[in-house]
């Protein structure tokens, strides 16, 4: 069966590229647009592996980071965080929290799939 | 400060040395020239006897020097600040004193070029913050950023060399194209919100205050065109005529303008002149002329000369602290940026608004004379029900010469960083000034 990806971003067009280079890849790629209902789905469906955009409509990325790694059920789950703000700031904070990874927009696809690979491998 | 006509304090000894030297001439030389021994040369030069007048005029005869060029040395505070600035650079000179009194000129622009570098960094560091926290900007780069990235994406699938259907291949094509308009919009209004405003006249590296008080600067605190029972223009007329300002300040400037206006009509200057030298007192006046004695000490902070007193300086805070407006009294003047001594009397006005308080404030070192402050907080808007009112502070400042003074004294500062007060409980951080200027504890937080 293959593994499952749980993209959650609100931007269309981001979407569809990255739903598009991970489908070809061969994951299962399942996209979730609002921040407010995020966590829900993750805990509805648990995918193999999340990406995470720190900005959503309704819920910032890194609440809905803190509240995955306050469950025990999903406290190993790979979250790897988008952020258009490539601040140390931001990226200090998102490893605080938890992430398993943090990767400033605009990236490439290799990159993206080099580390989906990587973080759902191991 | 020119003291010149009866004796010379402070450092002329000093002076005194550095143009003999200067001159080439020995102790021994100087002192049979205008009479006295060596060694009570010796005491004067090393500042440890005061010099009189008629002896200071022999020895600028001998050497050949105005008077003023021996007993005039730089004041305390330009040396405090001359201090600072060498104390900010990797290997601070020495000897503030004997540069300021050998080179007052170049000391002069040191000064300046000091104060500018302060001006300037503040404003970089607005400028820095409003990067990192304006809202506005930070939603057009995180447009710019979001297109940037599907075009990236989405470019590198259609490069890829992969073989793609027709269908995927058209959507794509039309996402890149929908995403580079909007980037094309965002980045223009990016562009647009970083490019200096076109409407205003000259450079506004200057924060809007600094216009303003520019402003008042250059009217020398006193606007005829708002006098009178039928002012000749409106705040408004005036704000919008005045050059250099850009739209904050000038916003700014026609509340301050209506607050004249509103000060004038309560108390037109004949009355409050009259009054003033009558009874020199503020509140007196304040009583006797049936208003409130912040605005009495706004007014005789802004009455033409011969009618108020002759010069006079004027700081007022908000309830934080910070200046909202001032006058310098001979220079003298609390800085912005909450880094004012916070024993001036306006602070502790704001502890107990409509609690008038009066005091001689003493800067240190070489301004030997007091400054009168009078001051007083109050509520400066009227709130609306249950709302938090808010506090204004306004304090008064006149020079005090010859005569006595009856004012409690009070020790105040230039602010911490040029300040060479020890052992001060309000010092919130260490000083500046080398050790040398502030005795042994210059570096201690607390002396």
């Amino acid at each position: 069966m293959a593994r499952r990806v749980l993209l959650i971003e609100d931007e269309p067009n981001i979407i569809e590229a990255v739903s598009f280079i991970l489908s070809r890849d061969g994951w299962t790629v399942h996209t979730h647009s609002d921040g407010l209902s995020a966590v829900a789905r993750v805990r509805a469906h648990p995918p193999d592996l999340v990406i995470l955009d720190a900005m959503l409509p309704g819920r910032s990325g890194f609440d809905i980071l803190q509240e995955l790694r306050g469950d025990p059920a999903l406290r190993a789950l790979p979250v790897m965080m988008l952020t258009a703000r490539g601040q140390a700031r931001d990226r200090d904070l998102a490893m605080r929290l938890g992430a398993s990874h943090f990767m400033t927009k605009p990236f490439s696809n290799a990159e993206v799939l080099d580390r989906v690979r990587a973080l759902a491998g191991g | 400060m020119s003291r010149a006509g009866e004796a010379a304090t402070g450092l002329a000894g000093s002076r005194i040395r550095a143009r003999r030297l200067d001159a080439g001439m020995a102790q021994g030389e100087l002192a049979r020239r205008i009479g006295v021994s060596p060694s009570y040369l010796n005491l004067i030069e090393h500042n440890r006897r005061r010099i009189g007048g008629r002896l200071l005029n022999a020895i600028a005869r001998a050497l050949e020097l105005e008077v003023a060029q021996l007993s005039e040395g730089a004041d305390g505070a330009l040396l405090a600040r001359l201090a600072a600035a060498a104390a900010a650079q990797a290997r601070p000179p020495a000897a503030p004193e004997e540069f300021a009194g050998r080179f007052p000129d170049w000391a002069a622009v040191v000064d300046a070029q000091a104060r500018r570098i302060e001006t300037l960094e503040a404003q970089v560091a607005a400028l820095g913050d409003r990067l990192a926290h304006d809202p506005e900007l930070s939603a057009s780069l995180h447009q710019v950023i979001t297109s940037a990235t599907a075009i990236r994406s989405t470019a590198s699938i259609l490069a890829g060399g992969e073989a793609l259907d027709r269908d995927w291949q058209a959507r794509f094509h039309n996402n890149i194209h929908a995403e580079s308009l909007r980037l094309a919009d965002s980045s223009r209004r990016l562009a647009g919100y970083l490019e200096v405003p076109g409407d205003d006249h000259g450079p506004t590296a200057l924060s809007p205050q600094e216009q303003v008080e520019r402003f008042f600067e250059a009217a020398d605190h006193h606007l005829p065109a708002l006098e009178g029972e039928t002012p000749a223009m409106q705040p408004e007329e005036i704000a919008a005529e005045a050059p250099g300002l850009d739209a904050a300040a000038r916003r700014m400037l026609i509340h301050r303008l209506a607050q004249y206006r509103a000060d004038a009509v309560a108390l037109p200057s004949e009355a409050i002149g009259a009054a003033w030298s009558e009874t020199p007192d503020p509140l007196a006046i304040a009583a006797r002329l049936g208003q409130p004695l912040e605005r009495v000490l706004r007014r005789l902070a802004a009455l033409p000369a011969g009618l108020g007193p002759p010069r006079a300086g004027l700081a007022v805070c908000d309830a934080a602290g910070a200046i909202l407006h001032r006058r310098p009294l001979d220079g003298l003047t609390l800085p912005r940026g909450g880094a004012a001594c916070p024993l001036w009397p306006l602070f502790e006005a704001l502890s107990q608004p409509g609690r008038p308080l009066r005091a001689t404030a003493k800067l240190p070192g070489a301004r030997a004379e007091g400054v009168s402050c009078y001051a007083v907080a109050s509520i400066a808007a009227p709130a609306g029900w249950n709302a938090a009112p808010r506090i204004e502070a306004v304090m008064l400042m006149l020079p005090q010469e010859g005569g006595a003074h009856d004012l409690p004294e009070r020790a105040v500062g230039p602010g911490c960083r040029l300040c060479p007060r020890r052992g001060c409980a309000a010092r919130r951080e260490p000083s500046l000034l080398p050790r040398a200027m502030t005795g042994e504890g210059g570096q201690a937080l607390t002396g």
